[in-house]
């Protein structure tokens, strides 16, 4: 028992009553030696790996690096740009000759576009992101902006194509007769025979009306200005219109059809999933021969439209069917419980969709259609192959020349770079929009 | 007391087929079936109109016309004098040739970078991130014009090989000649070759077929086969008496030692190229069009596969590997038995369905002169025979009927893996 005892005591006098302070870690583990050792030389494998990506880092850079910045910007052909380059590094290998793009810039971003009257695409671009800040960032602009963003489909065919502004403003009319069609009958007929009555109004105004009245008020009142036509149209400008166009009216149909392809109703079903599985089979650029070719071959006898106008509505099919994919995928995601507690409150059918199903359906399936929207953006240089002068047609045309006969990394550089600048934002922005619209924790 | 009756009926009204629920999605049906055939009808008269007016109605006549035109690259023996629907079979050959090559690049590329990705060597992570960005934000045909210009421009020309002091040499033991118009590869030729078989005579469709190489796949199976019975009965012994028989160099000289037998009863060796006048001759000619377009797929949808597997992985829970570790198993098997029969399930949808982008990308041959379906049935003879509608639409068709072929296979594995949930 005392043995006990006295072995107790004896322990408790080697018991430490407080706490040591924390020491610091050891050098190795922290700091810059200590991220070095964790990330790049845990073991032998990585140490390996990690020399022989700082040398394939260095062999890169040390190509690169002299031949972006040891170049030439001034010179009228690439003749001359070699001569300076190898009077001023002694070879020709190795150098860029940035003189193409300085020369080529404007060509390469506005096409033939008439050069005193380039304010116009300028003004369309800068309106155009006006038109963008108040439903990007709508928490950070007023929403009266709003009101350019309604306006900027009609402004912006006008400010490109200059001519007449009756025209658009009768493009316009169409939808306010429509929206006060409905408003004005649906208190007297009903919701739904309102909606059809103002559409088939909206409808027989632009097929039949729209054009004489333009033409006869532009015989009375002559406002516009200077026209432009499509074949001076090229470059990034082209690109941009394209991608634009089809990004913004491919969403809203795209929608549409994701709804017709999760109806219950048989035929609209099939009809839905017919097209988008059409549209999906087959390259875009056999839908660009059909605009190229045929489209004009489906239409009444002796229309003759625009070819760019022809590509867009291709692009425009083609973007909608990809868009309507992504947002059934966002439809399929929202648990059944959403559907039916919409149904519990009584809302119908639209009411629940516009309410309730589709903000969630959307910000789920944002990332898909970020990368849809990028997809269409990137594939928009395909019409360079049936001759339309996007910046890869306008590459050709500058390496056809005899002046830059030879001429490729330069003009390629420039032109991915654009390309990469514009895509790489857009998908930035998405990861914003879905941090902003995160509700989970 | 009161009785029940039934309550009266209600006549039917024609507002009823839209206010009232139980008609109104069929007056919608009806109608939406109306208006669409009503458009068709439209864009069919309007077409029929338009054809007569320009002189052609609808006629596949021209198919059997000859085609005039050459194919540098092909499988199949073809001349100019051939029909337009024997080019259009050889565009297709060479449509599938390059998708398929392609996607076997572009799947071990994918794969290789997407694992790399998730590195824990910080600077690999990051270069496989630079390379993924790259090539996702730039569009493939810039990629494609751009590998085919630097081919054509950096590359040396047939000549550069010829003389004394020539400035370009072959590689790979002098099998293997890079130049500017394109690779030549050894091909394999055959001493005591059994000849071909001609399928379907002298059709514009005419295969030939090669004997000795169903000769070697049938050996090949047969070796297969015996293996795999090697392997069952090596798992039954084990089975009964807990020992397990070596076996791996019978499995390995089953299938080795008759191929080694058939190739060499059968002459094998290889046919080198060689500069002869202008050109190389001999070896097997890939021009530089098939190999900018296939280079430049494979690396762009490379990075979509990359990120589809850098997903896959990351989506199996850490206490997947950590329950299999638990119970024994060592770090291979873990891979082989539970990650990775999860994560493909992951992986295979996305992955076929980037299989079936390449495809419908390697239309983008026409940019680069690779003559594939596009080039041919939808570039060359649709301008020559001025058959725009026709060749447009079977050129859509064949795309569609390759497209539907490859979801169905699709849908047929994910039905197949697919979770069996309560």
């Amino acid at each position: 028992m005392s043995d006990t005892h006295s072995e107790t005591t004896r322990a408790v006098a080697f018991v430490r009553t407080q706490m040591l302070p924390e020491k610091a870690p050891p050098a190795t583990s922290v700091g810059i030696i200590g991220w070095l050792r964790a990330n790049l030389f845990s073991n032998a494998l990585n140490t390996v790996l990690t020399i022989v990506a700082l040398a394939f880092i260095f062999y890169i850079l040390s190509g690169l690096i002299p031949w972006m910045f040891q170049s030439v910007w001034n010179a009228d052909s690439l003749s001359e740009c070699r001569e300076i380059i190898s009077e001023a590094y002694g070879t020709t290998h190795g150098h860029a000759c940035w003189a193409v793009i300085n020369e080529r810039w404007f060509q390469l971003t506005f096409g033939f576009y008439p050069p005193e009257l380039v304010w116009r695409p300028i003004l369309a671009f800068v309106l155009l992101l006006v038109a963008l800040a108040p439903v990007l960032f709508s928490d950070r602009f007023p929403r009266q902006l709003l009101v350019v963003t309604a306006a900027y489909p009609f402004v912006m065919p006008w400010l490109m194509w200059g001519g007449t502004i009756w025209g658009p403003m009768a493009a316009a009319a169409g939808f306010a007769i429509g929206y006060f069609g409905v408003r004005v009958l649906s208190p007297i007929l009903g919701q739904l025979a309102a909606i059809i009555i103002g559409v088939v109004a909206a409808l027989i105004w632009w097929v039949v009306l729209a054009g004489p009245v333009a033409g006869a008020i532009g015989s009375i009142l002559p406002l516009g200005i200077t026209p432009v036509e499509s074949r001076q149209f090229g470059g990034f400008m082209l690109s941009i219109m394209i991608g634009v166009v089809a990004i913004g009216v491919s969403l809203p149909i795209g929608i549409v059809l994701a709804l017709g392809r999760q109806s219950n109703l048989l035929i609209v079903r099939a009809l839905c999933v017919g097209f988008i599985e059409f549209i999906r089979g087959v390259p875009l650029i056999t839908l660009l021969f059909v605009a190229s070719t045929l489209l004009n071959i489906f239409m009444p006898p002796g229309t003759n439209f625009d070819i760019i106008l022809r590509v867009m509505i291709m692009v425009t099919l083609f973007a909608a069917a990809y868009m309507a994919e992504v947002i059934r995928g966002g439809l399929a995601a929202l648990p059944k419980g959403q559907y039916e507690g919409a149904d519990s409150l009584g809302l119908n059918y639209w009411q629940a969709q516009r309410l309730i199903i589709m903000p969630q359906a959307l910000k789920i399936s944002i990332p898909g259609i970020v990368s849809t929207f990028i997809g269409i953006f990137k594939d928009t240089v395909l019409v360079s192959i049936i001759g339309l002068l996007d910046p890869l047609g306008l590459s050709n045309a500058i390496r056809a020349d005899a002046a830059w006969n030879g001429i490729y990394w330069e003009l390629f550089a420039f032109i991915g770079a654009m390309f990469f600048i514009f895509c790489f934002g857009m998908s930035r922005y998405s990861m914003y929009l879905e941090r902003k619209l995160k509700t989970s924790h | 007391m009161s009785t029940l009756t039934d309550p009266p009926k209600e006549s039917f009204r024609l507002s009823m087929l839209i206010y009232d629920t139980r008609y109104r999605s069929a007056t919608i049906q009806v109608v939406a079936l109306m208006g669409f055939m009503l458009l068709a009808a439209w864009l069919i008269n309007n077409t029929l109109t338009n054809l007569a007016t320009l002189g052609k109605p609808i006629d596949f006549g021209f198919f059997r016309e000859p085609a005039g035109y050459d194919i540098n690259q092909r499988l199949l023996d073809y001349n100019s004098r051939d029909s337009h629907l024997r080019a259009s079979f050889l565009g297709l050959l060479n449509t599938l040739v390059v998708a398929v090559l392609g996607c076997i690049t572009a799947t071990i590329l994918g794969v290789l970078i997407g694992v790399l990705r998730l590195s824990s060597n910080w600077l690999v992570a990051r270069i496989m991130t630079v390379y993924v960005e790259m090539f996702r934000n730039v569009p493939v045909l810039l990629w494609i014009v751009l590998v085919m210009a630097v081919l054509i421009e950096s590359l040396p020309a047939p000549n550069a090989f010829r003389g004394e002091n020539a400035t370009a040499s072959m590689s790979f033991m002098d099998s293997v000649a890079v130049t500017n118009r394109g690779v030549y590869i050894p091909e394999p030729l055959f001493d005591r070759s059994l000849g071909n078989i001609s399928l379907l005579g002298e059709s514009s469709l005419r295969f030939d077929v090669s004997v000795d190489f169903l000769v070697i796949v049938a050996v090949l199976i047969i070796g297969f086969w015996a293996a795999a019975r090697i392997k069952a009965r090596a798992d039954r012994i084990q089975e009964a008496t807990g020992q397990r028989p070596t076996t791996w160099y019978l499995r390995l000289g089953v299938v080795v030692l008759p191929l080694i037998a058939v190739l060499v009863a059968l002459g094998f060796h290889l046919g080198y190229p060689e500069l002869r006048g202008f050109n190389f001759q001999g070896g097997i000619y890939m021009r530089n069009s098939l190999i900018a377009l296939w280079l430049a797929l494979s690396l762009y949808t490379a990075a979509f596969i990359a990120e589809i597997v850098r997903g896959g992985i990351l989506a199996i829970a850490k206490g997947q590997s950590e329950a299999a570790g638990a119970l024994g198993l060592r770090p291979n098997r873990i891979m082989s038995l539970v990650i990775l029969p999860q994560a493909l399930r992951v992986i295979i949808p996305p992955l076929i369905s980037n299989y079936l982008n390449l495809t419908k990308n390697s239309s983008l041959a026409i940019a680069v002169g690779y003559l594939d379906i596009t080039g041919t049935l939808g570039g060359i003879t649709m301008n020559q025979t001025g058959r725009e509608l026709e060749c447009v639409l079977l050129l859509m068709l064949v795309y569609l009927v390759i497209s539907l072929s490859i979801s169905a296979v699709m849908n047929w594995y994910n039905n197949r893996v697919k979770l069996v949930e309560r």
